[in-house]
Protein backbone atom coordinates (compact mmCIF):
# COMPACT_ATOMS: atom_id res chain seq x y z
CA UNK A 1 0.00 0.00 0.00
CA UNK A 2 2.81 2.48 0.23
CA UNK A 3 3.14 5.13 -2.61
CA UNK A 4 -0.53 4.00 -3.60
CA UNK A 5 -2.25 7.48 -2.90
CA UNK A 6 -1.70 9.57 -6.33
CA UNK A 7 -3.38 12.55 -4.91
CA UNK A 8 -3.37 14.79 -2.15
CA UNK A 9 -6.58 12.97 -0.27
CA UNK A 10 -5.62 10.08 1.70
CA UNK A 11 -7.74 11.20 4.87
CA UNK A 12 -10.98 9.46 5.14
CA UNK A 13 -13.00 11.84 7.01
CA UNK A 14 -16.17 10.70 9.01
CA UNK A 15 -18.96 12.31 6.66
CA UNK A 16 -22.14 13.01 8.58
CA UNK A 17 -24.64 15.68 8.33
CA UNK A 18 -24.94 17.96 5.52
CA UNK A 19 -22.19 20.48 6.34
CA UNK A 20 -20.57 19.85 3.40
CA UNK A 21 -18.64 23.14 3.02
CA UNK A 22 -15.56 23.88 5.05
CA UNK A 23 -16.96 27.18 5.66
CA UNK A 24 -18.72 28.23 8.81
CA UNK A 25 -21.72 28.55 8.23
CA UNK A 26 -23.07 30.78 10.84
CA UNK A 27 -23.21 33.79 8.99
CA UNK A 28 -26.47 34.46 7.97
CA UNK A 29 -28.00 36.50 5.42
CA UNK A 30 -28.84 39.54 7.78
CA UNK A 31 -25.15 39.16 9.05
CA UNK A 32 -23.86 39.90 5.23
CA UNK A 33 -26.85 42.70 4.98
CA UNK A 34 -25.64 44.58 7.98
CA UNK A 35 -21.89 43.90 6.93
CA UNK A 36 -22.73 45.68 3.87
CA UNK A 37 -24.45 48.93 5.26
CA UNK A 38 -21.91 49.42 7.34
CA UNK A 39 -19.55 49.45 4.21
CA UNK A 40 -21.69 51.63 2.25
CA UNK A 41 -21.81 54.38 5.47
CA UNK A 42 -18.18 54.43 5.57
CA UNK A 43 -17.77 54.99 1.85
CA UNK A 44 -20.20 57.32 2.00
CA UNK A 45 -18.25 59.34 4.84
CA UNK A 46 -15.01 58.77 2.60
CA UNK A 47 -16.20 59.69 -0.83
CA UNK A 48 -17.95 63.21 1.63
CA UNK A 49 -14.62 64.00 2.58
CA UNK A 50 -12.72 63.24 -1.43
CA UNK A 51 -15.88 65.50 -2.58
CA UNK A 52 -14.63 68.34 0.18
CA UNK A 53 -10.78 67.31 -0.97
CA UNK A 54 -11.51 68.12 -4.69
CA UNK A 55 -12.93 71.71 -3.80
CA UNK A 56 -9.83 72.93 -2.66
CA UNK A 57 -8.34 73.09 -6.06
CA UNK A 58 -11.06 75.56 -7.26
CA UNK A 59 -11.00 77.30 -4.66
CA UNK A 60 -7.41 77.95 -5.00
CA UNK A 61 -7.43 79.07 -8.82
CA UNK A 62 -10.70 81.35 -7.86
CA UNK A 63 -8.71 83.33 -5.19
CA UNK A 64 -5.97 83.51 -7.65
CA UNK A 65 -8.42 84.48 -9.83
CA UNK A 66 -9.47 87.20 -7.28
CA UNK A 67 -6.05 88.36 -6.53
CA UNK A 68 -4.83 88.66 -10.23
CA UNK A 69 -7.74 90.83 -11.02
CA UNK A 70 -7.74 93.07 -7.64
CA UNK A 71 -3.60 93.51 -8.17
CA UNK A 72 -4.10 95.09 -11.40
CA UNK A 73 -2.35 92.24 -13.12
CA UNK A 74 -4.62 91.75 -15.66
CA UNK A 75 -6.99 94.63 -17.16
CA UNK A 76 -10.56 93.75 -16.86
CA UNK A 77 -10.53 93.48 -20.99
CA UNK A 78 -8.73 90.71 -20.67
CA UNK A 79 -9.81 88.99 -17.71
CA UNK A 80 -12.67 90.43 -15.69
CA UNK A 81 -12.66 90.06 -11.73
CA UNK A 82 -14.80 87.31 -10.49
CA UNK A 83 -17.26 89.85 -9.46
CA UNK A 84 -17.36 91.31 -12.92
CA UNK A 85 -18.89 87.97 -13.94
CA UNK A 86 -21.10 87.55 -11.08
CA UNK A 87 -22.17 90.56 -11.75
CA UNK A 88 -22.48 89.75 -15.87
CA UNK A 89 -24.40 86.71 -14.28
CA UNK A 90 -26.85 88.46 -12.70
CA UNK A 91 -27.47 90.92 -15.11
CA UNK A 92 -28.51 88.09 -17.54
CA UNK A 93 -30.94 86.45 -15.24
CA UNK A 94 -32.57 89.48 -14.81
CA UNK A 95 -33.46 90.27 -18.60
CA UNK A 96 -34.76 86.40 -18.28
CA UNK A 97 -32.28 85.43 -21.12
CA UNK A 98 -29.44 82.95 -19.16
CA UNK A 99 -32.00 80.82 -17.62
CA UNK A 100 -33.24 80.31 -22.00
CA UNK A 101 -29.43 79.84 -22.77
CA UNK A 102 -29.16 76.97 -19.78
CA UNK A 103 -32.21 75.60 -20.87
CA UNK A 104 -32.48 75.04 -25.04
CA UNK A 105 -28.59 73.91 -24.13
CA UNK A 106 -29.48 71.11 -21.73
CA UNK A 107 -32.40 70.15 -23.73
CA UNK A 108 -30.60 69.94 -27.29
CA UNK A 109 -27.63 67.91 -24.79
CA UNK A 110 -30.35 65.42 -23.16
CA UNK A 111 -32.51 64.79 -26.33
CA UNK A 112 -29.17 63.83 -28.54
CA UNK A 113 -27.71 62.16 -25.83
CA UNK A 114 -30.94 60.13 -25.41
CA UNK A 115 -31.15 59.45 -28.95
CA UNK A 116 -27.45 58.46 -29.68
CA UNK A 117 -27.40 56.73 -26.68
CA UNK A 118 -30.48 54.29 -27.46
CA UNK A 119 -29.34 54.18 -31.81
CA UNK A 120 -26.08 52.77 -30.10
CA UNK A 121 -27.54 50.45 -27.66
CA UNK A 122 -28.98 48.87 -30.65
CA UNK A 123 -26.24 49.10 -32.97
CA UNK A 124 -23.57 47.42 -30.30
CA UNK A 125 -25.81 44.48 -29.68
CA UNK A 126 -26.98 44.21 -33.12
CA UNK A 127 -22.89 44.28 -33.99
CA UNK A 128 -21.61 42.63 -31.05
CA UNK A 129 -24.01 39.48 -31.00
CA UNK A 130 -24.89 38.87 -34.76
CA UNK A 131 -21.72 37.43 -36.84
CA UNK A 132 -23.66 38.80 -40.04
CA UNK A 133 -24.06 42.13 -38.84
CA UNK A 134 -20.71 42.32 -37.60
CA UNK A 135 -19.07 41.27 -40.86
CA UNK A 136 -21.09 43.11 -42.81
CA UNK A 137 -21.52 46.40 -41.19
CA UNK A 138 -18.16 46.89 -39.04
CA UNK A 139 -16.36 48.54 -41.73
CA UNK A 140 -18.96 51.05 -42.37
CA UNK A 141 -19.08 52.04 -38.98
CA UNK A 142 -15.80 52.43 -38.42
CA UNK A 143 -15.38 54.44 -41.23
CA UNK A 144 -17.83 56.77 -40.35
CA UNK A 145 -16.89 56.79 -37.42
CA UNK A 146 -13.36 58.68 -38.85
CA UNK A 147 -15.21 61.34 -40.27
CA UNK A 148 -13.98 64.22 -37.66
CA UNK A 149 -17.50 65.82 -36.14
CA UNK A 150 -17.10 68.84 -37.71
CA UNK A 151 -17.50 67.68 -41.49
CA UNK A 152 -20.90 66.57 -40.86
CA UNK A 153 -22.43 69.91 -40.19
CA UNK A 154 -22.75 71.56 -43.55
CA UNK A 155 -24.34 68.48 -44.27
CA UNK A 156 -26.89 68.66 -41.49
CA UNK A 157 -27.31 72.32 -42.12
CA UNK A 158 -28.17 71.92 -45.77
CA UNK A 159 -30.02 68.78 -44.88
CA UNK A 160 -32.28 69.67 -42.16
CA UNK A 161 -31.89 73.73 -41.77
CA UNK A 162 -30.76 75.72 -38.85
CA UNK A 163 -33.27 74.46 -36.37
CA UNK A 164 -33.08 72.32 -33.63
CA UNK A 165 -33.42 69.19 -35.44
CA UNK A 166 -29.29 69.63 -36.95
CA UNK A 167 -28.32 70.28 -33.75
CA UNK A 168 -29.75 67.55 -32.27
CA UNK A 169 -28.78 65.15 -34.72
CA UNK A 170 -25.12 66.25 -34.46
CA UNK A 171 -24.98 65.53 -31.30
CA UNK A 172 -26.88 62.34 -31.57
CA UNK A 173 -24.00 61.79 -33.98
CA UNK A 174 -21.62 62.60 -30.92
CA UNK A 175 -23.27 60.43 -28.35
CA UNK A 176 -23.41 57.69 -30.71
CA UNK A 177 -20.09 56.37 -31.28
CA UNK A 178 -18.99 56.19 -27.54
CA UNK A 179 -21.95 54.02 -26.53
CA UNK A 180 -21.90 51.99 -29.89
CA UNK A 181 -18.06 51.43 -29.24
CA UNK A 182 -17.71 50.13 -25.73
CA UNK A 183 -21.04 48.19 -26.37
CA UNK A 184 -19.90 45.75 -29.05
CA UNK A 185 -16.56 45.66 -27.72
CA UNK A 186 -18.00 44.59 -24.12
CA UNK A 187 -20.61 41.99 -25.78
CA UNK A 188 -17.99 40.57 -28.02
CA UNK A 189 -15.67 39.63 -24.47
CA UNK A 190 -18.60 38.24 -21.85
CA UNK A 191 -16.88 35.54 -20.46
CA UNK A 192 -17.79 32.51 -22.81
CA UNK A 193 -18.09 29.76 -19.88
CA UNK A 194 -21.31 31.66 -18.66
CA UNK A 195 -22.37 31.87 -21.92
CA UNK A 196 -21.58 28.39 -22.68
CA UNK A 197 -23.08 27.45 -19.26
CA UNK A 198 -26.61 28.97 -19.98
CA UNK A 199 -26.60 27.73 -23.18
CA UNK A 200 -26.59 24.60 -21.46
CA UNK A 201 -29.61 24.91 -19.61
CA UNK A 202 -31.45 25.62 -22.69
CA UNK A 203 -30.92 29.79 -22.79
CA UNK A 204 -30.88 31.58 -26.13
CA UNK A 205 -31.45 34.12 -28.03
CA UNK A 206 -33.30 36.70 -26.54
CA UNK A 207 -33.59 35.37 -22.66
CA UNK A 208 -29.76 34.80 -23.44
CA UNK A 209 -28.88 38.24 -23.74
CA UNK A 210 -31.17 39.34 -21.12
CA UNK A 211 -30.04 37.18 -18.50
CA UNK A 212 -26.51 36.94 -19.23
CA UNK A 213 -24.78 38.85 -21.79
CA UNK A 214 -26.64 42.49 -21.10
CA UNK A 215 -26.21 42.03 -17.62
CA UNK A 216 -22.35 41.58 -17.95
CA UNK A 217 -21.69 44.63 -19.78
CA UNK A 218 -24.07 46.97 -17.74
CA UNK A 219 -20.40 48.25 -16.09
CA UNK A 220 -18.99 48.74 -19.86
CA UNK A 221 -22.13 50.00 -21.61
CA UNK A 222 -22.32 52.82 -18.22
CA UNK A 223 -18.71 54.19 -18.74
CA UNK A 224 -20.06 54.40 -22.83
CA UNK A 225 -22.87 56.75 -21.78
CA UNK A 226 -20.33 58.96 -19.60
CA UNK A 227 -17.93 59.16 -22.63
CA UNK A 228 -21.50 60.26 -24.36
CA UNK A 229 -22.55 62.71 -22.34
CA UNK A 230 -19.42 64.54 -22.39
CA UNK A 231 -18.97 63.96 -26.53
CA UNK A 232 -22.77 65.33 -26.13
CA UNK A 233 -21.91 68.78 -24.82
CA UNK A 234 -18.65 68.84 -26.98
CA UNK A 235 -20.88 69.07 -30.08
CA UNK A 236 -23.93 70.66 -28.66
CA UNK A 237 -21.11 73.67 -28.01
CA UNK A 238 -19.87 72.82 -31.71
CA UNK A 239 -23.65 73.24 -32.79
CA UNK A 240 -24.21 76.39 -31.11
CA UNK A 241 -20.94 77.78 -32.13
CA UNK A 242 -21.58 77.57 -36.17
CA UNK A 243 -25.50 78.16 -35.91
CA UNK A 244 -27.57 79.05 -33.16
CA UNK A 245 -29.68 82.14 -32.01
CA UNK A 246 -29.94 80.49 -28.25
CA UNK A 247 -27.55 78.68 -26.16
CA UNK A 248 -24.53 78.77 -24.35
CA UNK A 249 -22.63 77.98 -27.94
CA UNK A 250 -24.58 81.39 -29.02
CA UNK A 251 -23.81 83.05 -25.93
CA UNK A 252 -19.91 82.30 -26.86
CA UNK A 253 -19.88 83.69 -30.25
CA UNK A 254 -22.60 86.61 -29.51
CA UNK A 255 -20.10 87.58 -26.79
CA UNK A 256 -16.87 87.38 -28.54
CA UNK A 257 -18.63 89.55 -31.43
CA UNK A 258 -19.40 92.04 -28.57
CA UNK A 259 -16.42 91.86 -26.61
CA UNK A 260 -18.16 90.36 -23.85
CA UNK A 261 -14.81 88.49 -22.01
CA UNK A 262 -17.09 88.30 -18.72
CA UNK A 263 -20.05 86.73 -20.52
CA UNK A 264 -17.33 84.47 -22.06
CA UNK A 265 -16.07 83.05 -18.44
CA UNK A 266 -19.37 82.80 -17.50
CA UNK A 267 -20.48 80.79 -20.09
CA UNK A 268 -16.94 78.15 -19.53
CA UNK A 269 -17.68 78.16 -16.18
CA UNK A 270 -21.35 77.33 -16.88
CA UNK A 271 -20.32 74.70 -19.11
CA UNK A 272 -18.47 73.14 -16.31
CA UNK A 273 -20.13 73.26 -13.38
CA UNK A 274 -23.46 71.55 -15.82
CA UNK A 275 -20.87 69.03 -17.63
CA UNK A 276 -19.87 68.34 -14.27
CA UNK A 277 -23.16 68.04 -12.94
CA UNK A 278 -24.75 65.93 -15.64
CA UNK A 279 -21.73 63.33 -15.55
CA UNK A 280 -22.36 63.32 -12.03
CA UNK A 281 -25.31 61.83 -11.90
CA UNK A 282 -24.77 59.33 -14.67
CA UNK A 283 -21.74 58.56 -12.20
CA UNK A 284 -24.53 57.88 -9.51
CA UNK A 285 -26.15 55.52 -11.65
CA UNK A 286 -23.51 53.51 -12.51
CA UNK A 287 -22.61 52.98 -8.99
CA UNK A 288 -25.64 51.47 -8.97
CA UNK A 289 -25.70 49.30 -11.63
CA UNK A 290 -22.18 48.30 -11.15
CA UNK A 291 -23.28 47.13 -7.47
CA UNK A 292 -26.42 45.03 -8.86
CA UNK A 293 -24.79 43.80 -11.72
CA UNK A 294 -21.60 43.22 -11.64
CA UNK B 1 -33.74 14.23 2.72
CA UNK B 2 -35.27 11.28 0.47
CA UNK B 3 -38.68 13.11 0.52
CA UNK B 4 -36.87 16.21 -0.22
CA UNK B 5 -36.75 14.53 -4.07
CA UNK B 6 -39.39 12.36 -3.74
CA UNK B 7 -39.94 11.28 -7.43
CA UNK B 8 -42.11 13.59 -9.36
CA UNK B 9 -42.54 15.82 -6.46
CA UNK B 10 -42.21 18.83 -9.06
CA UNK B 11 -42.27 17.47 -12.41
CA UNK B 12 -43.21 13.24 -12.48
CA UNK B 13 -42.77 12.89 -16.68
CA UNK B 14 -39.00 12.99 -16.70
CA UNK B 15 -38.21 11.87 -13.44
CA UNK B 16 -36.16 8.64 -14.81
CA UNK B 17 -32.50 8.17 -15.24
CA UNK B 18 -31.81 7.82 -19.59
CA UNK B 19 -29.36 4.95 -21.02
CA UNK B 20 -26.80 6.76 -23.00
CA UNK B 21 -24.99 5.48 -25.95
CA UNK B 22 -22.10 6.68 -27.68
CA UNK B 23 -21.56 5.22 -31.12
CA UNK B 24 -18.40 5.61 -33.71
CA UNK B 25 -18.30 8.63 -31.69
CA UNK B 26 -15.49 11.13 -33.54
CA UNK B 27 -14.28 14.40 -33.05
CA UNK B 28 -10.91 16.19 -34.42
CA UNK B 29 -10.07 20.12 -33.72
CA UNK B 30 -8.23 22.55 -35.80
CA UNK B 31 -8.01 24.28 -39.24
CA UNK B 32 -8.30 21.65 -42.05
CA UNK B 33 -5.12 20.79 -42.84
CA UNK B 34 -3.42 20.12 -39.43
CA UNK B 35 -6.41 18.71 -37.92
CA UNK B 36 -5.48 16.81 -34.63
CA UNK B 37 -7.90 14.08 -33.83
CA UNK B 38 -8.89 13.67 -30.16
CA UNK B 39 -11.92 11.15 -30.21
CA UNK B 40 -12.30 8.55 -32.91
CA UNK B 41 -14.82 5.42 -32.57
CA UNK B 42 -16.21 5.80 -28.74
CA UNK B 43 -18.72 3.19 -28.77
CA UNK B 44 -20.16 2.73 -24.95
CA UNK B 45 -23.57 1.95 -23.53
CA UNK B 46 -24.39 3.67 -19.99
CA UNK B 47 -27.18 2.03 -18.57
CA UNK B 48 -29.79 4.04 -16.90
CA UNK B 49 -29.11 5.28 -13.23
CA UNK B 50 -25.67 3.98 -13.51
CA UNK B 51 -22.25 6.34 -12.50
CA UNK B 52 -19.89 6.14 -14.92
CA UNK B 53 -16.49 7.76 -14.33
CA UNK B 54 -14.90 8.60 -17.32
CA UNK B 55 -10.76 9.09 -16.73
CA UNK B 56 -7.79 10.01 -19.40
CA UNK B 57 -4.93 12.35 -19.44
CA UNK B 58 -4.98 16.08 -19.98
CA UNK B 59 -6.17 16.76 -23.18
CA UNK B 60 -7.69 12.96 -24.11
CA UNK B 61 -10.83 14.23 -25.24
CA UNK B 62 -12.91 13.50 -21.80
CA UNK B 63 -14.42 16.82 -21.86
CA UNK B 64 -15.03 16.43 -25.51
CA UNK B 65 -17.16 13.02 -24.84
CA UNK B 66 -18.98 15.28 -22.63
CA UNK B 67 -19.84 17.84 -24.27
CA UNK B 68 -21.47 16.03 -27.20
CA UNK B 69 -23.79 14.32 -25.08
CA UNK B 70 -24.77 18.03 -23.57
CA UNK B 71 -25.25 18.83 -27.16
CA UNK B 72 -22.75 21.61 -26.65
CA UNK B 73 -20.15 20.23 -29.04
CA UNK B 74 -21.18 18.63 -32.51
CA UNK B 75 -19.26 15.25 -33.25
CA UNK B 76 -17.48 14.60 -36.65
CA UNK B 77 -18.31 11.10 -36.91
CA UNK B 78 -20.71 9.13 -34.85
CA UNK B 79 -23.37 10.41 -32.77
CA UNK B 80 -25.16 9.88 -29.02
CA UNK B 81 -28.04 8.58 -27.95
CA UNK B 82 -29.80 9.58 -24.95
CA UNK B 83 -32.84 7.22 -24.39
CA UNK B 84 -32.43 5.97 -27.99
CA UNK B 85 -32.73 9.45 -29.36
CA UNK B 86 -30.16 11.30 -30.78
CA UNK B 87 -28.96 14.09 -29.41
CA UNK B 88 -29.55 17.23 -31.84
CA UNK B 89 -28.26 20.50 -29.83
CA UNK B 90 -28.79 21.43 -26.12
CA UNK B 91 -30.94 18.81 -24.58
CA UNK B 92 -33.42 19.12 -21.87
CA UNK B 93 -32.97 15.75 -20.41
CA UNK B 94 -29.12 16.57 -19.54
CA UNK B 95 -28.15 18.69 -17.34
CA UNK B 96 -24.42 20.26 -16.88
CA UNK B 97 -22.23 21.06 -14.25
CA UNK B 98 -18.50 22.31 -14.69
CA UNK B 99 -15.51 22.16 -13.41
CA UNK B 100 -15.49 25.95 -12.48
CA UNK B 101 -19.53 26.83 -11.30
CA UNK B 102 -20.00 29.59 -13.82
CA UNK B 103 -22.57 31.46 -11.79
CA UNK B 104 -23.88 34.34 -12.79
CA UNK B 105 -22.39 36.97 -10.83
CA UNK B 106 -25.51 39.36 -10.26
CA UNK B 107 -27.67 37.08 -9.55
CA UNK B 108 -28.21 35.15 -6.29
CA UNK B 109 -27.68 31.87 -5.20
CA UNK B 110 -31.50 31.58 -5.54
CA UNK B 111 -31.55 33.00 -9.18
CA UNK B 112 -28.43 30.76 -10.08
CA UNK B 113 -30.18 27.59 -9.26
CA UNK B 114 -33.41 29.15 -11.03
CA UNK B 115 -31.47 29.44 -14.02
CA UNK B 116 -31.29 25.02 -14.26
CA UNK B 117 -35.29 24.92 -13.88
CA UNK B 118 -36.67 23.21 -16.81
CA UNK B 119 -39.16 25.94 -19.11
CA UNK B 120 -42.02 23.75 -18.30
CA UNK B 121 -41.46 24.15 -14.74
CA UNK B 122 -44.55 26.70 -12.90
CA UNK B 123 -43.12 29.51 -11.22
CA UNK B 124 -44.56 28.07 -7.47
CA UNK B 125 -43.50 24.78 -8.21
CA UNK B 126 -40.03 26.07 -9.76
CA UNK B 127 -39.78 28.69 -6.56
CA UNK B 128 -39.95 25.28 -4.08
CA UNK B 129 -38.09 23.35 -6.02
CA UNK B 130 -34.81 25.56 -5.87
CA UNK B 131 -35.71 25.70 -1.70
CA UNK B 132 -35.52 22.22 -1.85
CA UNK B 133 -32.35 21.84 -3.95
CA UNK B 134 -30.75 24.80 -1.74
CA UNK B 135 -31.73 23.38 1.48
CA UNK B 136 -30.25 19.58 0.03
CA UNK B 137 -26.62 20.96 -0.92
CA UNK B 138 -27.12 23.08 2.44
CA UNK B 139 -27.36 26.37 1.30
CA UNK B 140 -30.50 27.41 1.90
CA UNK B 141 -29.38 30.09 4.82
CA UNK B 142 -27.42 31.47 2.04
CA UNK B 143 -29.79 31.83 -0.54
CA UNK B 144 -29.71 35.48 -0.92
CA UNK B 145 -26.16 35.85 -1.64
CA UNK B 146 -23.92 36.77 -4.72
CA UNK B 147 -21.75 33.96 -5.70
CA UNK B 148 -18.33 36.18 -4.86
CA UNK B 149 -19.90 36.09 -1.13
CA UNK B 150 -19.48 32.56 -0.38
CA UNK B 151 -16.37 30.06 -0.84
CA UNK B 152 -15.48 28.03 -3.99
CA UNK B 153 -17.20 25.05 -2.36
CA UNK B 154 -20.36 26.38 -1.98
CA UNK B 155 -20.70 27.91 -5.18
CA UNK B 156 -19.64 24.38 -6.78
CA UNK B 157 -22.59 22.80 -4.39
CA UNK B 158 -24.70 26.28 -6.04
CA UNK B 159 -23.64 24.99 -9.51
CA UNK B 160 -24.75 21.11 -8.63
CA UNK B 161 -28.02 22.20 -7.40
CA UNK B 162 -28.40 23.97 -10.62
CA UNK B 163 -28.17 21.18 -12.59
CA UNK B 164 -30.33 18.90 -10.46
CA UNK B 165 -33.12 21.65 -10.63
CA UNK B 166 -33.39 20.74 -14.29
CA UNK B 167 -34.65 17.46 -13.45
CA UNK B 168 -32.27 15.36 -15.48
CA UNK B 169 -32.39 12.50 -16.66
CA UNK B 170 -28.43 12.36 -17.19
CA UNK B 171 -26.40 14.18 -15.30
CA UNK B 172 -23.23 15.60 -16.59
CA UNK B 173 -20.19 16.57 -14.10
CA UNK B 174 -17.25 17.63 -15.65
CA UNK B 175 -14.73 17.50 -13.06
CA UNK B 176 -16.68 19.15 -11.06
CA UNK B 177 -14.98 18.91 -7.89
CA UNK B 178 -11.16 19.23 -9.69
CA UNK B 179 -10.73 22.57 -8.37
CA UNK B 180 -11.64 22.14 -4.99
CA UNK B 181 -9.28 21.35 -1.52
CA UNK B 182 -9.35 18.18 -0.90
CA UNK B 183 -11.43 18.17 2.47
CA UNK B 184 -14.26 19.93 0.24
CA UNK B 185 -13.97 17.52 -2.48
CA UNK B 186 -14.36 14.42 -0.21
CA UNK B 187 -17.44 16.12 1.14
CA UNK B 188 -18.50 16.77 -2.25
CA UNK B 189 -18.24 13.50 -3.41
CA UNK B 190 -20.32 12.19 -0.37
CA UNK B 191 -23.13 14.80 -1.23
CA UNK B 192 -23.22 13.56 -4.87
CA UNK B 193 -23.81 9.75 -3.70
CA UNK B 194 -26.50 10.95 -1.22
CA UNK B 195 -27.86 12.52 -4.08
CA UNK B 196 -27.66 10.11 -6.75
CA UNK B 197 -29.00 7.46 -3.89
CA UNK B 198 -32.22 9.71 -3.49
CA UNK B 199 -32.51 9.92 -7.02
CA UNK B 200 -31.14 7.66 -9.45
CA UNK B 201 -30.37 9.71 -12.37
CA UNK B 202 -27.50 8.35 -14.59
CA UNK B 203 -24.25 10.08 -13.98
CA UNK B 204 -21.60 10.59 -16.05
CA UNK B 205 -18.74 11.94 -14.18
CA UNK B 206 -15.35 13.16 -15.77
CA UNK B 207 -12.33 12.78 -13.25
CA UNK B 208 -8.32 12.80 -13.74
CA UNK B 209 -8.61 11.63 -10.25
CA UNK B 210 -8.87 7.62 -10.06
CA UNK B 211 -9.94 7.79 -6.29
CA UNK B 212 -12.66 9.36 -7.49
CA UNK B 213 -13.24 7.47 -9.69
CA UNK B 214 -13.33 4.30 -7.59
CA UNK B 215 -15.21 5.74 -5.02
CA UNK B 216 -17.89 6.86 -6.70
CA UNK B 217 -18.44 5.01 -9.96
CA UNK B 218 -20.23 2.04 -10.97
CA UNK B 219 -17.72 1.83 -14.30
CA UNK B 220 -14.55 3.19 -15.33
CA UNK B 221 -14.18 3.97 -18.74
CA UNK B 222 -10.85 5.35 -19.83
CA UNK B 223 -9.82 7.23 -22.69
CA UNK B 224 -7.27 6.67 -24.32
CA UNK B 225 -4.94 5.69 -27.27
CA UNK B 226 -4.88 1.85 -27.88
CA UNK B 227 -2.01 1.43 -30.12
CA UNK B 228 0.45 4.45 -31.78
CA UNK B 229 -0.59 4.38 -35.17
CA UNK B 230 -3.77 5.66 -34.92
CA UNK B 231 -4.20 9.20 -33.87
CA UNK B 232 -6.64 10.19 -31.17
CA UNK B 233 -8.06 8.89 -27.98
CA UNK B 234 -10.89 5.89 -27.90
CA UNK B 235 -12.27 3.22 -25.13
CA UNK B 236 -8.95 1.79 -23.99
CA UNK B 237 -10.35 0.31 -21.10
CA UNK B 238 -13.85 -0.16 -19.51
CA UNK B 239 -13.98 -1.81 -15.61
CA UNK B 240 -16.74 -2.17 -13.31
CA UNK B 241 -15.79 -1.29 -10.02
CA UNK B 242 -15.87 -4.11 -7.25
CA UNK B 243 -17.77 -4.06 -4.07
CA UNK B 244 -20.74 -1.29 -3.71
CA UNK B 245 -20.57 2.31 -2.08
CA UNK B 246 -19.99 3.43 0.19
CA UNK B 247 -16.56 1.33 -0.65
CA UNK B 248 -13.01 0.66 1.42
CA UNK B 249 -10.55 3.44 0.24
CA UNK B 250 -7.87 0.79 1.83
CA UNK B 251 -9.48 -2.49 0.57
CA UNK B 252 -6.68 -4.55 -1.60
CA UNK B 253 -8.87 -5.26 -4.62
CA UNK B 254 -9.18 -1.60 -5.01
CA UNK B 255 -5.67 -0.90 -4.60
CA UNK B 256 -4.78 -3.54 -7.70
CA UNK B 257 -7.49 -1.61 -9.69
CA UNK B 258 -6.24 1.08 -8.99
CA UNK B 259 -2.52 0.06 -10.04
CA UNK B 260 -3.93 -0.86 -12.85
CA UNK B 261 -5.86 2.28 -13.74
CA UNK B 262 -2.95 4.20 -13.23
CA UNK B 263 -0.50 2.13 -15.51
CA UNK B 264 -3.22 2.65 -18.54
CA UNK B 265 -2.99 6.45 -17.58
CA UNK B 266 0.86 6.04 -17.75
CA UNK B 267 1.39 6.28 -14.50
CA UNK B 268 3.74 3.34 -13.10
CA UNK B 269 5.41 1.85 -10.26
CA UNK B 270 2.79 2.97 -7.54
Amino acid sequence: MSGQVPTGRAIPLSKEGSEVSGVPLTTGAAAARRLRAAERRRGAGRRIGALLLGLIVPALLLLGWYLSTASGFFRPSQLPSPAAVYTAAVDLVERGLLTDHILISTQRVLLGFLCGAALGVVAGALLGLSRIADVLLTPMIGALRAVPSLAWVPLLLLWIGINEDSKVTLITIGAFFPVFTTLYLALRHVDRNLVEAARAFGLNGVRLLLTVQLPAVVPALFSGLRLALAQAWLFLVAAELLAASMGLGYLLTESQQNGRVDRIILTIILLAVLGKSTDALLGLAERWAVRRWA
Amino acid sequence: MTALLAPGKTRPSSKQALGVSFSGLGRSFGPSGARRVVLRDVTVDVRPGEILAILGTSGCGKSTLLRAAAGLDVPDAGEVLIDGTPVDGIDERCAVAFQEPRLLPWHTLQANVAIGLPRSAGAAAGKAKVRELLELVGLDRFAKHRPREVSGGMAQRTSLARALARNPGVLLLDEPFGALDALTRIKMQDLLLEIHGAQPTTVLLVTHDVDEALQLADRVLVLGRTDDDAEGSTVAELVTVPGSRPRNRNSAELGRLRSSLLSLLGVTGH
